[in-house]
């Protein structure tokens, strides 16, 4: 063992705690996810149990794969790489504690209020008042500890990632705390305060920049970290990062009101967001040739590494989802695809696609340095876990496109005299078949996760130092 | 005394905005600032624990793409 360390003895306790988790719950959320896959083909799975009925398990699972995996993933990465880039030891002592015990506790409870029926009904923001306000206590803990450990590092440049995740956090506290605004009327019930449109808007302001500043900006800071870690050689362009930060941060604010294209909300505000979701594609594509292009030079190493497979591949998702997005944000596009399953297949071709495997990815890097070894226990089990997670998401976006294209298509048909052409349900009888593909989708990538577990199982109980990093020629 | 109106005030603001983007791409692109930039994106590579391989210096320094 040579130590020829000069930094300080980092905090990676909490950076272990939370990237456990992160495997723990992305198998809870993504095992939740094809339950309710299955409901909407075999509707008798919900047992006739109130608690387990989609509507109810529904906003379970994306508050699972949300706020329990992604937001774990966000908190161990974000304190490993704010850590090691600033060469110095998380600022707050017990506060870091409290942040992760404080946020097992939000997950604990939605994961008993939600299947309970207590709901604001707001999406990705369903959690009642009580939690809300332990949510902002922990997020602002958070923020402290961050941002108390940049103002303590030991360098005199503050690495692009911690921009990212500094922007992440200082946001999401916000928008929490913006939308979440409300008048309890008792322990398990509230009304917002504000009202009609102007809920709305509130609403998709704090939800699509919970996709712009959670689900993108967190996960950019991973990427700017881990991916020229993995790849052994700096970011493409750091110039390029820089300008990447500041388009993307004040462009994805405006972006809400395209989720209320032909609703209440004033013309002009939806024709706003509308403009704004289309140049979001400059500073989306420009992160994600940065990321690619880190490789450039070194494309070799993706035939044996599928660590870095996983991290490009999620970037390409990314490439594609953010391209798929500024298109169905145009009003005409969205006059077919809004309220169908193609919503659902772009979501996730984001969420499974870009956030899971560059989390993944981040994660299969962490776990071995975090426990003292050279490597994961097995990389072909990880390869194994790249194309069941691969094939996994291709099944279920490609089914969701046909399924949502052909909803917008059939909904909208009308004879001659005016009259609809089909009914709801003979849309329904169509998707069916794609409904099981997508089932099938989701199956492959929980047997994903589950290896994943069982290779971070013997990779922290292995011997310390036992595992040798293979050597590549 | 001066008074703008609120539809004016918000295009100049935009307009601000607008000038404050172009001086932040001039600032990350000038010449002046690459080695720095340079630096920065390599220091992630400074320091490996004893839990990581090791690389030589060589094969980690290497500069960003000049064109871009």
């Amino acid at each position: 063992m040579t130590t020829t360390l000069e930094h300080p003895a980092y905090n990676f306790n909490v950076v272990r705690q939370f990237t456990v988790m992160t495997v723990i719950w992305g198998i809870f959320g993504t095992a939740l996810g094809v339950l309710i896959a299955a409901q909407l083909i075999w509707p008798a799975l919900n047992f006739e149990t109130p608690w387990l009925t989609y509507s109810r398990l529904r906003p379970l699972h994306t508050n699972v794969v949300i706020f329990a995996f992604g937001t774990s993933a966000l908190f161990a990465t974000s304190y490993y790489v704010v850590q090691r880039t600033c060469k110095s030891v998380l600022f707050g002592g017990k506060l870091v504690a409290f942040t992760f015990w404080g946020w097992q506790a939000v997950i604990v409870l939605a994961i008993i209020t939600l299947p309970m029926g207590y709901t604001s009904s707001k999406e990705y923001a369903e959690l009642e008042w009580p939690i809300d306000i332990l949510i902002a206590v922990v997020w602002i803990s958070y923020a402290i500890v961050f941002f108390g450990t940049l103002v303590k590092r030991n360098t005199s440049h503050i690495y692009v990632a911690n921009w990212f995740f500094g922007g992440f956090i200082l946001t999401v506290a916000v928008l929490h705390i913006g939308n979440s605004m409300v008048i309890p009327v008792s322990m398990f019930k509230s009304y917002s305060i504000y009202s009609g449109a102007i809920d709305a808007m509130m609403q998709w302001w704090y939800g699509h920049n919970a996709v712009g500043f959670l689900l993108t900006a967190g996960f950019l800071g991973m990427m700017y970290y881990f991916v020229p870690k993995q790849a052994e050689r700096p970011v493409y362009s750091y110039r390029l990062s820089i300008v990447h930060f500041w388009a993307l941060i004040s462009l994805y604010i405006w972006a809400g009101p395209h989720h209320l294209h032909y609703t209440a909300l004033p013309d002009w505000a939806q024709s706003v967001g509308m403009v704004m979701s289309i140049v979001l594609f400059l500073p989306s594509w420009g992160g994600m040739i940065n990321g690619i292009m880190t490789l450039s030079g070194a494309w070799h190493k993706l035939r044996y590494d599928p660590i870095l497979r996983f991290l490009i591949v999620s970037l390409s998702f990314y490439g594609m989802s953010t391209f798929e997005g500024p298109m169905m944000a145009i009003k005409s596009v969205n006059a077919l695809s809004h309220y169908t399953d193609w919503t659902i297949g772009h979501v996730h071709s984001g969420a499974l696609g870009w956030v899971a495997m560059v989390t993944i990815g981040a994660m299969y890097h962490l776990i071995p340095v975090l426990f003292n070894q050279g490597r994961m226990y097995s990389t072909r089990l990880i390869n194994v876990h790249f194309w069941l997670h691969t094939s996994g998401i291709v099944l279920y976006i490609v089914a969701m496109w046909i399924s949502g294209v052909m909803q917008g298509l059939m909904w909208r048909a009308v004879n001659t005299d005016g009259t609809l052409t089909y009914s709801f349900v003979e849309s329904l009888v169509a998707s069916k078949p794609f409904y099981f593909m997508r089932f099938v989708g989701g199956v492959l990538v929980v047997i994903g996760f589950l290896l994943m577990a069982y290779n971070m199982y013997k990779t922290v109980y292995a011997k310390d130092n036992s595992l040798k990093p293979l050597e590549i020629s | 005394m001066i008074t703008i109106d609120y539809g004016t005030l918000r295009g100049l603001v935009a307009l601000l905005i607008l000038a404050l983007f172009i001086v932040i791409v001039v600032w990350s692109y000038s010449k002046k600032r690459k080695s720095a930039f340079d630096e920065a994106a390599n220091s992630i590579f400074e320091e490996d624990t004893e839990t990581e391989l090791k690389h030589s210096d060589k094969n980690n320094k290497q500069e960003t793409n000049n064109n871009v």
